[in-house]
């Protein structure tokens, strides 16, 4: 198998590595960057669980290649909260309104909402529900994630990734 | 000020900001998965595409060249184990199980091989490689196919893998029921449902030297997992850990290891190294444990009131090959007239083996009988001619009917489905919604109302061995923060945010100075942790006491330093007070730094410290009741129901 080099900014940190061109990107970011908030539900693009955003854009980690993200911009969830702690304000929304149990989900959804209500457009409540329709909660804590959209809605929050 | 003691209902039924969540919300959870080991390799399966056949040979020849791999198993190299396939009460299963699988397959997707490598990827491209030639047979699928098609299992004798109640409907039975004005059969048949919990299942083992085993596994329960593991492996000398911080879901699937856990066990015992585990989705849907195939016809007589005379049912769930519990279901029969006045009621309930995965546990398993029993009812109220409501109203236990029996000898005291109902329907405007029924009928749009009432368990404890009481330990730290280390297990429930907010109450302190401490067997007692809704009724009932008597201690310590009778202590906010005299008032802190470092200023007798701890042992089962109304739409086109309302 062929190896190589590849070198991008992870949470703000410069991160490099060596790997097989077959590795995702939420393997590299689990398994060699050590981002284990990033979760592989389904490894099929179909759950959500892994969503990252890579160059301001909420991306699949298991849809995409290690090598894909070569000179990119990455942010996980760890990433999110302010460095001091405060939590980022999709968090604090997500924390308030419960719209989480096990949490296993929960990674992937913070970050397609951060990722939705991070640039200059003001999303609407559809766009975030629709966006929504990209993850699975088996615990079908549906409704605080909605809450969670809703209270999101319209609000933009500065999440500059 | 009155209240003397603890003051209560601070945080209980309040909302409260979860103390599982911030670690959750920033990623930095702890699922099995995110366990990483020094010298950890990972494990793949070689599994079985048919549903059943011999195994002619396996060859790994090819497949060890693989760089990267570490070793191949099979059964034969790993039968100096002996397991035994436990289920979850413990017992031996009804067919022999045997890790992977020894001579014949009899589901798609049972393991054959397990391969050890450096990486997950390596190890999937070396199963890929093993060779293994079977002598296919046409396989058992449905619970029809069990009635009249081969044995699953050519050693046994049956299809049936459990049986309870009688084959032929009693002559007293049958003429109740074809005396009666109205005799309605109504048949539901139920889709087989995975488990499909977010995470999959997963393990990490470990052998740490000859009497210790460390295993991190995604679970229900890791007190359970410890049990099962020591017995079904015979290991009762070993020091066995299992830990299990989060787990992103388990619906019964994951109350204890089956065959892909238990290799992995036996394969880290064998090669001495840590193994890693996960199941991925397409392992989960094709081999994982299933659950819920069944059918059930239910034949009820009414007089010419509407009212129940008698009832029969038959029911058959498919248990696949090698179910996790061996079950006929007899939980669908205890509770499916238990909210209603059935006078005679007769069953037949069976489980089938098929050449499919096995039965594992799913929430509320015996749901069937209300769903058949309430659309049983409205099929009756409309051949009748009655109204929905009022047939429910016309045989249901009210409180005046109360201390009863079911039909099934369940002791049916101060619990109130009936009352519910009249709850229910006072809330919601039936004419309103007949009246928009109708027009919406004219308009080419279907609506529905269904209602369903129901007497359910929860918190059993008692009757089944691994059905226990719950531990809670409870302590004041020197710091006068409060830590509790619980037998509870969340996977998704929430429970360190719960048993916070009791002890808090309990104790008088505040929600944020209670740490709780759970998901691992090395810390607290046995419990079987979520398993029929039980952790909420009987952990808070163990919470409530370890609490209380924890609170009796400080004030019995209180009492002793400031010089006041005990009943003049009062705890509020972390606070330890004198009533009537505010400037005593001392900090918890303060009374627990004496309790742990000041031994000769503790009344004599007083037991050093402040802990304490209690199990609760709960009434066998503790029923609960209610009634639903769902409104839904279904589209003519397309049969898609929509749910508009839902009023519990």
């Amino acid at each position: 198998m062929s190896k190589h080099e590849i070198k991008m900014t992870i949470n703000g940190r410069s991160h490099t590595g060596t790997v097989e061109a077959r590795v995702s990107l939420a393997d590299f970011l689990r398994d060699d960057a050590g981002y284990t908030g990033v979760h592989l539900g389904c490894e099929h693009g179909v759950c959500g669980a892994c969503t990252v955003i890579v160059d301001g854009k909420a991306v699949r980690a298991c849809l995409m290649l290690a090598v894909q993200a070569e000179g990119s911009e990455v942010k996980t969830a760890e990433g999110l909260a302010a460095p001091d702690g405060v939590l980022h304000p999709v968090q604090q929304a997500m924390l308030d309104e419960h719209a989480l149990q096990c949490g296993f989900c929960t990674p992937g959804v913070v970050m397609t909402l951060a990722a939705l209500t991070g640039g200059r457009q003001k999303p609407t409540e559809d766009d975030l529900l629709a966006a929504m329709s990209g993850h699975i909660c088996r615990c079908t804590g549906y409704q605080g994630i909605r809450r969670a959209a809703k209270r999101l809605a319209g609000t933009e929050l500065g999440e500059k990734s | 000020m009155t209240a003397v003691g603890i003051s209560t209902g601070r945080y209980i039924g309040q909302r409260v900001q979860r103390k599982e969540d911030p670690r959750l919300l920033t990623g930095r959870g702890q699922f099995v998965d995110d366990i990483s080991l020094p010298g950890m390799l990972h494990v793949a399966f070689a599994r079985s595409p048919i549903a059943r056949g011999n195994i002619l040979s396996i060859k790994t020849d090819v497949a060890r060249e693989v760089e990267g791999v570490h070793a191949i198993y099979t059964q034969q190299d790993l039968a100096r184990f002996k397991v035994d396939m436990l289920n979850f009460y413990l017992l031996p299963p009804e067919m022999p199980i045997t890790p992977l699988a020894d001579g014949r397959v009899s589901y798609v997707g049972e393991p054959v091989a397990l391969v050890i490598a450096d990486s997950r990827h390596i190890a999937e491209d070396a199963a890929s490689l093993v060779e293994v030639e079977y002598f296919e047979e046409d396989p058992v699928v449905t619970i029809a196919d069990a009635r009249r098609g081969p044995l699953v299992h050519p050693e046994s004798g049956s299809n049936i893998v459990s049986q309870m109640g009688e084959e032929e409907i009693s002559e007293e039975l049958d003429a109740l029921l074809k005396g009666a004005a109205h005799l309605i059969t109504h048949r539901v048949v139920h889709q087989r449902i995975s488990q499909s919990p977010m995470e999959t299942r997963g393990i990490v083992a470990t052998r740490d030297g000859t009497e210790e085993l460390t295993l991190y596994i995604t679970c229900q329960s890791p007190h359970m997992v410890a049990r099962w593991t020591s017995l079904a492996l015979g290991l009762p000398q070993t020091a066995i850990r299992v830990i299990a911080k989060d787990v992103g879901g388990a619906f019964g699937l994951k109350n204890h290891p089956w065959k892909e856990e238990v290799s992995v066990i036996i394969a880290a015992l064998s090669f001495g190294r840590p193994l890693k585990w996960i199941e991925d989705r397409y392992e989960n849907l094709i081999a994982a444990n299933q659950a819920r195939e069944q059918e059930m016809v239910l034949q009820v007589a009414f007089d010419a009131d509407g009212r129940l005379l008698a009832s029969h049912g038959d029911y058959s769930c498919n248990n696949g090959a090698h179910p996790q519990v061996a079950d006929c279901n007899i939980a669908v029969h205890m509770f499916l007239w238990a909210a209603y006045k059935m006078p005679a009621y007769g069953f037949l309930t069976r489980g089938w083996y098929t050449n499919t995965v096995g039965l594992a546990a799913y929430r509320g398993p015996w749901a069937m009988e209300s769903l058949i029993r309430e659309t049983a009812l409205d099929t009756a109220a409309r051949k009748i001619g009655i109204d929905p409501v009022e047939i429910r109203r016309r045989n249901l236990v009210t409180l005046k009917d109360q201390p009863t029996a079911s039909c099934m000898g369940i002791p049916i005291e101060d619990i109130t489905p009936a009352e519910c109902l009249e709850k229910l329907v006072a809330y919601f405007d039936i004419p309103g919604f007949r009246k928009e029924q109708e027009a919406a009928r004219k308009e080419g749009r279907y609506l529905g109302l269904g209602i369903a009432a129901y007497i359910e368990p929860t918190g059993s404890a008692g009757s089944i061995a691994t059905m226990t009481g719950e531990l809670a330990q409870v302590r004041i730290e020197p710091t006068g923060m409060v830590t509790a280390t619980m037998s509870t297990h969340s996977q998704g429930h929430g429970t360190a945010t719960t048993m916070a907010q009791i002890i808090a109450d309990r104790l008088g302190v505040a929600y944020e100075d209670v740490t709780v401490f759970e998901g691992d067997s090395s810390r607290g007692g046995f419990s079987p942790g979520a398993a029929g809704s039980r952790q909420g009724v009987i952990a808070g009932g163990a919470a409530i006491k370890a609490s209380d008597l924890l609170a009796d201690k400080v004030k019995q310590l209180a009492a002793h330093l400031l010089e006041v009778g005990r009943e003049a202590i009062h705890i509020e906010d972390g606070m330890v007070h004198v009533i009537g005299a505010p400037e005593k008032s001392r900090t918890l802190r303060a009374i627990a730094e004496i309790a742990y470092g000041e031994p000769t200023r503790l009344p004599p007798g007083f037991e050093s410290g402040l802990e304490a701890q209690y199990r609760y042992q709960p009434p066998p089962m503790t029923l609960t009741s209610a009634a639903n109304a769902c409104v839904v739409e279904v589209s003519g086109e397309t049969g898609f129901v929509k749910i508009l309302r839902w009023i519990s």
